[in-house]
């Protein structure tokens, strides 16, 4: 069974960069571009793990964060955080609001392959 | 472009793509907070471009870049948090750092010299608005990390203990979830999985605190994990797994000889795990190592940042609308589709052609068939110019830094307006206009303004404008550079074209031809070289560049109000809704939007004002009168008996003008071919076509022909039409 993730990022080259790393690998990803769009694609995917970027217009990581764990049938569901910033108080910050893990860009193809299968299997 | 099979290089071109979007919208950012935008969407849009570009240049190990965008960034995330106020000044320096930065992706793009030096001085510049306190070596706290990567996504070995590879060891892992960790989503079972995978493994599950059912809260946790395990893998390598949970579990490692593993900090590959060194806080779990590359672990126990650094205001208002959904094709691949459609209407005249001269009846079934081919030739003809079609707004962004740089190289206050950005043009055309149109604006500041001081003196603003305008008009796409400076200085003009030998000293000019000396090579009027604008070459090639897209450029000048330079263009460089007609045994095409009317001559209908200058009557007025044959050198002897031909024609500055021609064959559809390199540019011929009988027919621009017969235009004319009555 291939892993279903859900990648959630304003920038049209991220979500290419992170297409390009998992789809080879055997995941089945699925896009959004911003918080709002994520939570639209969430509707009825129930994926495996979420990624999810921090600076998005519309809503930003952390709301995104907050809105899926909200939702009782993702409040275990892996959400690793992916984004340029790496400042202790924002990794904080996005674990208060339910981030299992956080991987800072640019990140290496494999290491976020890896993340996601020791998160989510 | 790239190549199709690389998919790094597929994903490189679409980051530059994404690039110029991004700029785009920095510069639409920067304007509205120039023009006092207090909405906090403004500021984070003008910031997720900086750390947008940032982010994919770090992916790319686009060093130089990241390190411009890392550092523009923090000053703009000061002003995102409100912690920095930026003045004008502050405002200037964010529109050159911009520019800079479009600069350093370009160069970055096509892989050509950086300037470093460039990028110093405004980080420098940059840094200097955070402050003393906001510490301008403190800038960067945690270097943006470069990374290029490849998509290989065979797992790297971690094991860099490779040359022990039999010696296991053993060791025990204490493993005690806390329960915020099943809060971030994380899985026991999961870490358990990972811990198992890098050898043989005996779980425990120490049930010991586990209270009796009565008493048990189902949200904490109560077991522990005892996990033997015997691997090869070094100690950094078990802690990774816990990586994500540092600090929302209990988590003791235990090495062989029942000491805790050594932390390894500072060089964990050059650490063997077997002989471990006396443990210096045995109890604590051990400090996490430093992290591999680029995954951070969470850990509560990094030291709380200092208060400035505030986290990003939540975004959540909907004020920028979801993206258009958009496809990104190849510009070749259009480019043939443009072809195809040519060949396509071609192919359609040449069809009719032979219907016609078969002599079928208007209302057969292969007639009706060929009308509905046409409506279709034409309908998939615009949908296709419509997918060059681009607004020409990128092309205004670009001349906004223009003017900045212009204005500051020769020290005039100059406000830029620009109007009419959604017009559309092709792509091609957008492209080609940018030289010219950066000439005509440099020229605009230089030359067009008057020094701030003259302005006061003279009671205008002090800072000058010069208004940047697109619309189209007449199936024609008109962009209009216009300045409200002192104006053309004809006398000056007049005098150095005729010391520079341009025209005769005594020559008697109009007000419009003066005007046009300007176009003339090699022509100057700036008393000192500048180091703006240059010698003043220019005009000339402006001209030639714009004639070159089948455009014609034209002045209008009033002294003390102001210049404006008036670029006519075609849609499309592609297809021409053309007047087929004959001159002189030539077959020949008019834009058959410039015609108005066709009139057959009357006996008293053509009048001489003097030797060589004929007028038409035309509804109780009178409209100058060209030959085509003669103009075009192919007779020598001008045809007005009556009953001859006239097309009445309309140019772009409203004037009239009638042409004799002597028959019209068709109306149709014609595809431009352009006359390339090879041919000398003619007066008045602005391409060729290929017609349905596969002859070829020149193109004409009419108001070019015209214009190289001195055209009667305004006072002029309406002094002859006097004349002309009294008689």
């Amino acid at each position: 069974m291939s892993l279903k993730v859900l990648a959630v990022d304003d920038s049209r080259t991220m979500r290419d960069m992170i297409r390009m790393a998992l789809m080879p690998a055997g995941f089945d990803v699925h896009l959004a571009e911003d918080g709002v769009h994520g939570i639209e694609v969430l509707d009825g995917l129930e994926p495996d793990a979420i990624i999810t970027d921090i600076n998005m217009p519309r809503m930003d990581g952390f709301g995104f964060i907050d809105a899926v764990r909200d939702q009782a049938e993702h409040r275990a569901t892996p959400i690793l955080v992916l984004t340029t910033e790496s400042a202790p108080e924002l990794k904080m910050r996005a674990r208060e609001a339910g981030a299992t893990g956080w991987i800072v860009k640019p990140f290496d193809p494999a290491k976020l392959v890896k993340a996601l299968q020791m998160v989510a299997g | 472009m790239s190549d199709q099979n690389d998919p790094m290089a597929e994903i490189r071109a679409s980051f530059f793509i994404e690039c110029e979007e991004l700029m785009e919208a920095l510069q639409d950012g920067l304007q509205e907070l120039d023009d006092g935008s207090e909405e906090p969407e403004t500021i984070n849009v003008v910031f997720r471009a900086v750390h947008s570009i940032k982010g994919g240049a770090g992916a790319f190990g686009l060093e130089a870049l990241v390190r411009f965008a890392h550092r523009y960034e923090t000053v703009l995330d000061e002003v995102r948090n409100g912690s920095l106020q930026p003045d004008s000044e502050a405002m200037k320096l964010f529109f050159l750092a911009a520019d800079h930065l479009s600069d350093l992706v370009r160069a970055c793009r096509d892989e050509t010299e950086l300037d470093e030096a460039t990028s110093d001085e405004l980080l420098t510049r940059l840094d200097a608005l955070l402050g003393e306190d906001g510490g301008s070596e403190e800038v960067e706290p945690e270097e943006f990390e470069v990374q290029g990567l490849s998509l290989a996504l065979d797992l790297p070995d971690l094991d860099v203990d490779d040359t022990e590879a039999n010696d296991s060891t053993l060791y025990t892992v204490r493993f005690k979830p806390e329960q915020e960790l099943f809060a971030t989503g994380n899985e026991p079972l999961m870490l358990l999985r990972n811990l198992c995978d890098l050898g043989e493994a005996t779980v425990r599950c120490n049930f010991d605190d586990l209270p009796s059912l009565t008493d048990l809260a189902p949200e904490t946790p109560y077991v522990e994990w005892i996990i033997e395990l015997k691997t090869e893998a070094a100690e950094p390598e078990i802690r990774d797994i816990f990586e994500f949970v540092d600090g929302l579990c209990e988590l003791e490692i235990t090495g062989p000889q029942g000491e805790a593993a050594a932390p390894a900090p500072d060089a964990p590959a050059e650490e063997p795990p077997a002989p471990p060194e006396p443990a210096a806080e045995a109890a604590d779990p051990a400090p996490a190592p430093e992290p591999p590359a680029n995954v951070v672990p969470m850990g509560n126990k990094e030291p709380p940042a200092p208060e400035t650094a505030k986290e990003p205001e939540a975004e959540k208002k909907p004020a920028t609308p979801a993206a258009k959904s958009v496809v990104r094709v190849d510009l070749e691949r259009i480019e043939r589709l443009v072809n195809l459609v040519g060949e396509l209407v071609i192919n359609q005249a040449m069809l009719s052609q032979s219907l016609d001269e078969a002599g079928l009846s208007p209302h057969s079934d292969a007639m009706n068939g060929l009308e509905e081919f046409q409506r279709l030739t034409r309908d998939i003809q615009d949908s296709v110019m419509m997918i060059r079609a681009q607004p020409v707004k990128s092309l205004f962004q670009r001349m906004s830094r223009i003017v900045r740089e212009s204005s500051a190289a020769v020290e005039k206050e100059v406000r830029l307006v620009t109007e009419g950005e959604a017009t559309e043009v092709d792509k091609t055309v957008i492209e080609r206009l940018a030289d010219p149109l950066t000439h005509m604006i440099r020229n605009a500041v230089d030359h067009g303004l008057e020094a701030t001081e003259k302005r006061e003196e003279l009671g205008k603003s002090r800072a000058g404008t010069v208004t940047l305008t697109a619309a189209h008009r007449s199936g024609r796409v008109i962009i209009e550079v216009a300045d409200d400076g002192a104006g053309i200085n004809r006398k000056r003009v007049q005098e150095i074209a005729a010391n520079k030998g341009l025209i005769s000293p005594d020559a008697q000019l109009s007000d419009s031809e003066i005007d046009n000396l300007l176009f003339l090579p090699g022509f100057s009027t700036a008393k000192q070289v500048s180091n703006l604008s240059g010698r003043g070459v220019g005009m000339d090639v402006v001209k030639t560049s714009i004639q070159s897209l089948g455009g014609r450029i034209t002045i209008n000048s009033e002294p003390g109000k102001g210049t404006t330079f008036s670029i006519s263009l075609p849609l499309t460089l592609a297809v021409l809704d053309g007047m087929v007609v004959n001159v002189a045994e030539e077959t020949l095409v008019l834009p058959l939007n410039v015609v108005v009317e066709t009139l057959s001559l009357g006996p008293d209908d053509v009048q001489m004002l003097r030797p060589g200058n004929y007028v038409v009557r035309w509804r109780g007025g009178f409209v100058p009168l060209y030959d085509l044959g003669v103009m075009l050198g192919y007779r020598s002897h001008r045809k007005t008996d009556p009953g001859s031909i006239v097309l009445l024609i309309v140019l772009e500055d409203g004037s009239r003008a009638a042409l004799v021609i002597d028959g019209i064959q068709d109306q149709r559809q014609v595809v431009i071919k352009g006359l390339d390199d090879s041919f000398y540019r003619a007066p008045g011929i602005a391409a060729a076509t290929i017609l349905g009988d596969g002859q070829i027919a020149l193109i004409l621009d009419p108001a070019d022909v015209i214009s190289g017969m001195g055209h009667i235009r305004g006072t002029d004319l309406m002094l002859s039409e006097r004349k002309i009555a009294n008689e």
